[in-house]
């Protein structure tokens, strides 16, 4: 029996990904742990590797297949004995249209049959890149100029008929195209896009999000991390946000009211600070976890968050590297953002949104007098965190950053 | 001016009539004269017409067959009835060999101006040796015309033009037809050109060619798929060679798809020349592969049962309709 190799779920969550590519061609022989195809969920790319040896015997669904349900057949996998031939035995094909099945009725009168003759779906509706098509539906697609690539054929085999022709034009006159000079583009929504979508729409509208805004004083810190990056011989050269990570996780575990996540029955608070830090990324936006930041030097941090992020730009973090954390911080300030209100990642109960460093005039002992400020805001779950909670957190938050030693140590 | 006429009598008027118009024709057969025809088809005509032109024959196609070959030959219009068509396989060779290819291998010098004619396919119940469609075995061959009605003023029609015509043809009929009263023209003068098709029933969604007995099975398909929201065009072909493939891809054009429906076997049948003919000169225009329905590729069986299941009914029809339209 080949060996079949099943659309992987690659996170508790993923119902469907998209197969983006396939490394090994039919006929190629595969070792266990040979890449075979990359597959894009909702937030990354991940490779899907061999488990067994052999010969990749047929790819069943092709490169470039969205919505790819989990658990679906993707190819199979033949062993030392069997034959490419001896596959066609094993993959189940469509009945073909039948005038062989046996009249029910013997009486005069007439017996319609009442189920019709269902054709079942057959797994390879575009057998390596070939659309089957009848000459007809062809011929009216060709004479519409209408690609056939993202068309699905409601006839036996998947084969694209009339019908199917003419709803899709239909739909294409319904949606006006951006070859005539249309003033907008339409964008096909990725994965990550719809994620996103979901996800924070019903966080903005399930949790009853409050705001509390603090202005942190800069200058200390700048002073620090000059002074850090300027010392002979360092590779290393620390960003701001690098403190911040360091702040956030000291504070958390200081005041661990808001360090938790709402779970309807019950509140759960954790023992670590993994802090997710968005990134922007092509098309989106991940939100990478430093993993218990209180334990880690403020060196560790930096380099950790640098990799976590050059991983996230090229899609190839794993679902463990950006699932779960306990708090997020999403900095906007390199854009010259002074201040904004972040949402709630669930099941998160906090996100602290962080502003640019700027100088600004401020009054300290009576006098007029400039400082770098940096303004932060913390979006909270109340369900989970009241306000004093909160406070607390950004008053310990403020007291770290303003006090930048104790990051650095 | 119409009247009703079965098949039988519309069958034996056409002869009648062109013995009148002709002197040269005559009638040749078992049973023709004194028994009034096996199936009563030549009713009547030795009292008109007398034993010089109403000729009983021994039992022996070989031989009679041979013997109208060549009187056609030296310029007389036989019509040779065979009881049915089952026994014409012994007088093969005077068909294919003699009738067929002599006005061809003569280099048009000699003619076989002949009409074989009887019933064809199966009756019922009278088991494999008597009950098998020899369309596609004489379609296959150049030089004969191959003619196979399904009403009785086609049957009139275009009998007259087989009798008329300067070529052999064979005039398939249908014993279970011969008692199907239709309405028939009175105008003696009444023929239908061999080689034209008829559109019997006018639809949008699927073409359905038929003849003899099966367009009944054809209509009666369309009617029950016209209140499932399929329109058939139920094409009569009537004349098998030449087939005429104008009307058929005309109306394939409109359709895009096709069913074809014979009483005789699939392989090498009617249907196989239909689906290629389609496949070759209009397959831009089609939406689905041609379908066949046919005998099943068996002998047909003796038993009632069983010849019922073997035999291509409006069932079939149904069932391959809804397959090309995707149904």
């Amino acid at each position: 029996m080949p060996i079949q190799i099943l659309m992987p779920a690659l996170s508790p969550t993923m119902t469907e990904g998209n197969l983006v590519k396939w490394h090994k061609n039919e006929g190629d022989t595969i070792k266990a742990g040979e890449v075979l195809a990359e597959i894009e969920t909702d937030k990354a790319t991940m490779e899907v590797e061999a488990v067994d040896e052999g010969v990749l015997g047929k790819i069943l669904v092709a490169a470039g297949t969205d919505n790819v349900p989990v658990n679906q057949l993707i190819a199979l996998i033949i062993e030392e004995g069997e034959t490419l031939e001896s596959l066609a035995l094993s993959v189940p094909a469509a009945s073909s249209p039948s005038t062989q099945t046996p009249i029910v009725s013997t009486t005069e009168t007439l017996a319609i049959p009442q189920e019709t003759t269902k054709v079942a779906p057959s797994l390879l509706p575009h057998d390596q890149g070939r659309v089957f098509i009848t000459p007809l539906a062809k011929r009216i697609a060709e004479q519409n100029q209408l690609t056939l690539t993202n068309l699905k054929g409601s006839g036996p085999n998947g084969r694209i008929i009339k019908a199917d022709i003419e709803h899709a034009l239909q739909t294409a006159t319904a949606k006006p195209s951006a070859i005539n000079g249309e003033t907008y583009t339409d964008l096909k929504l990725s994965a990550m896009r719809k994620t996103i979508a979901k996800r924070l729409t019903d966080s903005k509208q399930s949790i009853p999000h409050f705001y509390l805004t603090v202005d942190c004083e800069l200058d200390a810190l700048l002073a620090l991390r000059r002074q850090a990056n300027d010392l002979p011989g360092t590779k290393q050269k620390f960003s701001v946000n690098d403190f911040i990570i360091k702040a956030c996780a000291l504070a958390l575990i200081k005041v661990p009211e808001v360090n938790v996540s709402w779970h309807d029955t019950f509140v759960r608070q954790y023992h670590t600070a993994d802090v997710a830090v968005a990134v922007a990324i092509e098309g989106g936006l991940i939100t990478p976890i430093v993993q218990a930041a209180h334990t880690k030097t403020l060196a560790e941090i930096s380099l950790e968050i640098r990799t976590l992020a050059d991983r996230a730009r090229t899609g190839k973090l794993m679902p463990h590297e950006y699932q779960g954390g306990t708090f997020s911080v999403s900095n906007l300030g390199m854009y010259g953002v002074r201040d904004f209100s972040a949402i709630i990642n669930p099941p998160q109960a906090c996100i602290l949104a962080v502003g640019v460093a700027e100088q600004r005039p401020i009054v300290k002992n009576g006098q007029l007098t400039l400082a770098t400020l940096m303004t932060c805001t913390l979006s909270v779950d109340h369900r989970a965190v009241d306000g004093a909670g909160g406070a607390k957190f950004l008053q310990e938050f403020k007291n770290l950053i303003e006090n930048p030693l104790v990051l650095y140590a | 001016m119409t009247q009703t006429l079965t098949i039988r009598e519309a069958l034996r008027d056409a002869m009648a009539e062109e013995m009148r118009r002709d002197p040269s024709v005559f009638l040749m057969g078992e049973e023709v004269a004194q028994y009034q025809g096996a199936y009563k088809v030549s009713q009547g005509l030795l009292e008109e017409f007398g034993p010089k032109r109403v000729i009983d024959t021994p039992i022996t196609e070989h031989g009679f067959a041979g013997l109208g070959v060549g009187a056609a030959f030296l310029g007389l219009r036989p019509i040779v009835e065979f009881m049915t068509f089952n026994f014409s396989m012994q007088a093969m060779d005077h068909l294919i060999n003699s009738a067929a290819k002599t006005l061809y291998m003569s280099g048009g010098q000699m003619g076989c101006p002949i009409v074989f004619r009887g019933p064809n396919g199966a009756a019922s119940r009278v088991a494999a040796q008597h009950s098998q469609c020899f369309a596609s075995w004489f379609a296959h061959c150049p030089g004969l015309k191959v003619v196979s009605p399904y009403s009785a003023a086609d049957a009139k029609g275009l009998l007259k033009a087989a009798i008329r015509d300067p070529n052999p043809v064979i005039f398939l009929e249908h014993e279970l037809m011969y008692g199907r009263s239709f309405e028939v023209p009175t105008d003696p003068d009444y023929t239908l050109p061999l080689g034209k098709a008829a559109v019997v029933r006018t639809g949008k969604d699927v073409t359905i060619t038929a003849f003899s007995m099966m367009v009944g099975h054809a209509l009666e398909a369309a009617e029950h798929l016209s209140s499932q929201g399929i329109e058939a065009e139920v094409i009569d072909l009537r004349t098998l060679r030449p087939l005429d493939t104008e009307t058929i891809i005309q109306s394939l054009k409109k359709t895009n798809r096709l069913v074809s429906v014979e009483e005789g076997w699939p392989v090498a049948g009617m249907g196989s020349e239909i689906c290629t003919v389609v496949c070759e000169q209009a397959f831009d225009y089609l939406d689905a592969p041609p379908l066949r329905v046919t005998a099943e590729d068996v002998p047909l069986p003796y038993a009632a049962n069983l010849e019922k299941l073997a035999l291509p009914g409006p069932e079939k029809i149904i069932r391959t309709v809804k397959t090309v339209c995707y149904r």
